[in-house]
């Protein structure tokens, strides 16, 4: 006797056929919003010459972190610069950059709402699960019917992925604030907005930049897979390199990724630790 | 209503899965412990009902456990009482919507908390703000009153440290000026000085004795420490089990316990750690040192003692001399200031018994109590500590035991 297999993948399929039927325009300004916003910051980052975006960003490793740290940024991004990944850099930079800024933008409020509301937390969480667990080339698939190829679909992925740590931290983090100052903050007779920005955001955001610090060095991490639907970047030359089994081009590449992961891991930590001076 | 500030009737908190159903129990004349075996719910607080008057320090005392904590807590509302009512000037506090609690949190009812509860993100002014930050009063007149609560603790110049920077009675100071800044008419102290040590604690009661006096506020007090409730209770509530035991004046609840286990609690209290100086000291006899050995000795004479003191004309003592001494000065022609006994035992009005017995002890002559000016107020013998003690009221000056 065997059971007729379930026809699960049909359905996905189904799906996002009348997901991508109906919602196209939708798709297609989420497209041309985050397409825009990703060609701004590339276009800012390379409008400035290498040289000073190398001091600036040394002089803010110099500000938040410590003078060592600085050196390895200065070394490392002239290295970059002199093997001739400079443009790639700034690609990938750019969709970091921006999946962070999402990843916070949609991260944190979803942060806030699941702390104050268990319901919510229970629904949620084992959402984040799928979204951590799920081999992340999965989300390329949707992401190329919905959103071509290119840099956007790269970013949905790298988004999806890179998440989860920013909504489940905030959450943490407001949790995490001693019961004493929430009953003294009501005592006070605060309004739920007031306990939230007077007392509860400012006291976890120590929390919520470890989670913002997750969320970088997991989207640094999703710079190859989404190089696999034509984002440009550091990761084009990775996979390009595994292609044409280019050992050498492939190990510069990478150490300009980890050297770039170094310095986004070393500033988003410390700004963290900074603001809780 | 008399003065009554706050009317607390029948209120009553179970926490469980029904407490509607454990009201109903308790009404039924189930007790506690039956309930919790019956149903698994706890009974925080059984009923309790009391008035406090205006202007009153109420004192709250019980052990760990007996529900002092969650009682003060229903007086906000931090925990809503399961059955009962709140009556602050007569207004039902459990029955008000979320928007005029908070007006009553904002402008009547302030809490100073155990663990001190400062924002630590904020500095020592901004935690004092804070209560008038969340009113949204004008922001001149906020900084204000925020400086002129924290003189009031004693504060001044730390105003742009952070809590994390200051000791622990500092950081509790700081709690009270938050407290106090929004000048509530009523004041929640939940075990305010139980994380304090000993020394510490026992200042912070004197200044909030002081306080007191400036400002009359209602104070409901929690402490579980009996020594504590008893120097700073105008009136005591004893709770066991969430059950109010005994309401009364600290001497009341000493001399008159309601039953067994107010009198098991009261007995081991020291009296040598409730009485002070002030409540044993005799009137001295005294002399200033220009009137001569004379008159000095006549002054002996008639009073029947055997020592004089020594005061100037600013009643600041001086010295001592004995009788012996001054008889045979006089045969020598000698003065007051030739025999002299500079070299004095003291004490001040509020030392307590238990921390002056070794100088009554080993003193030959009494001790003399002075106030912080050294002016001589009165002298301590030792039959009048044993006469205390032993719980002879006479003894005690007609002075409450506080």
């Amino acid at each position: 006797m065997t059971l007729p297999k379930i026809p699960l993948g049909d359905w996905v399929d189904t799906f996002v056929d009348f997901l991508q039927v109906q919602l196209e325009p939708l798709f297609d300004l989420i497209r041309d919003g985050i397409g825009g916003f990703v060609e701004f910051i590339v276009w800012i980052l390379s409008s400035v010459p290498a040289a000073i975006l190398i001091i600036l960003f040394t002089a803010l490793m110099l500000w938040v972190s410590k003078w060592t740290n600085a050196v390895f940024t200065a070394v490392g991004l002239l290295l970059i610069y002199n093997l001739g990944y400079w443009d790639g850099t700034i690609d990938t930079l750019a969709l970091v950059l921006t999946s962070v800024v999402i990843s916070i933008i949609i991260g944190v409020p979803i942060g806030i709402w699941i702390s104050q509301n268990d319901t919510a937390r229970n629904i949620i969480t084992p959402i984040l699960d799928f979204m951590q667990t799920m081999p992340a080339f999965v989300y390329l698939i949707p992401a190329i019917l919905f959103f071509g190829i290119g840099m956007v679909p790269g970013i949905i992925a790298s988004v999806i992925f890179a998440m989860p740590p920013t909504i489940r931290l905030t959450n943490l983090g407001i949790r995490q604030v001693p019961e004493d100052l929430i009953e003294a903050a009501n005592a006070f007779g605060s309004t739920t907005k007031q306990k939230l920005f007077k007392v509860q955001l400012p006291l976890a955001t120590p929390t919520i930049m470890a989670g913002v610090n997750q969320s970088v060095m997991l989207s640094l991490s999703m710079v190859v897979i989404a190089s696999l639907v034509g984002a440009p970047g550091l990761g084009a030359d990775v996979y390009r390199a595994v292609t044409q089994i280019k050992v050498g081009i492939g190990f510069e590449a990478g150490l300009a990724i980890v050297i770039l992961a170094i310095v986004l891991d070393r500033i988003s930590q410390n700004i963290g630790m900074k603001k809780q001076k | 209503m008399s003065d009554a500030k706050i009317e607390v009737r029948n209120v009553t908190k179970v926490f469980g899965k029904s407490p509607q159903q454990g009201v109903k129990m308790l009404n039924e004349g189930l007790s506690k412990k039956q309930i919790l075996e019956k149903t698994g719910m706890t009974v925080g607080v059984n009923k309790a009902s009391f008035e406090v008057r205006s202007g009153e320090i109420f004192v709250i005392m019980g052990l760990s456990g007996s529900g002092k904590s969650t009682l003060v807590r229903m007086f906000n509302r931090l925990i809503d009482p399961t059955d009962g009512q709140v009556l602050i000037d007569g207004q039902d506090i459990v029955k008000m919507k979320p928007n005029e609690l908070r007006e009553v949190r904002r402008s009547k009812i302030s809490m100073v908390f155990q663990r001190f509860a400062l924002f630590p993100h904020r500095t020592v002014l901004s935690n004092t703000e804070y209560g008038l930050e969340v009113k949204g009063s004008d922001r001149k007149q906020q900084r204000e009153k925020a400086l002129e609560a924290l003189k009031l603790v004693g504060l001044e110049g730390y105003e742009n440290s952070y809590p994390s920077e200051l000791s622990g009675g500092m950081q509790q100071r700081v709690g009270l000026a938050r407290a106090l800044a929004n000048d509530p008419d009523v004041l929640l102290m939940d075990e305010a000085f139980s994380a304090l040590d000993p020394l510490i604690r026992k200042d912070m009661q004197n200044e909030l004795l002081e306080l007191q006096e400036k400002m009359e506020k209602t104070i409901i007090f929690i402490t579980h420490d009996l020594d504590e409730a008893l120097r700073i209770g105008d009136r005591i509530a004893l709770m066991k089990d969430g059950s109010i035991v005994q309401v009364g004046t600290p001497e009341e609840i000493l001399m008159n316990p309601a039953n067994d286990y107010v009198e098991r609690f009261v007995e081991d209290v020291d009296l040598s750690k409730v009485l002070t100086a002030a409540h044993v000291m005799k009137r001295p006899e005294k002399i200033l040192a220009d009137r001569g050995l004379r008159v000095a000795l006549q002054i002996m004479k008639d009073a029947g003692i055997s020592s004089l003191y020594i005061v100037d004309k600013k009643q600041k003592l001086v010295g001592a001399i004995t009788a012996q001494d001054a008889a045979d000065a006089l045969k020598k022609n000698q003065k007051i200031e030739d025999i002299m006994i500079r070299d004095l035992q003291t004490v001040t009005p509020d030392t307590l018994i238990s921390d002056m017995f070794e100088q009554v002890a080993t003193a030959s002559l009494p001790v003399a109590v002075i106030d912080e000016e050294e002016r001589l107020k009165g002298i301590i013998v030792r039959g009048a500590i044993l006469a205390a003690l032993a719980g002879d009221d006479i003894q005690l000056n007609g002075n409450e035991v506080k």
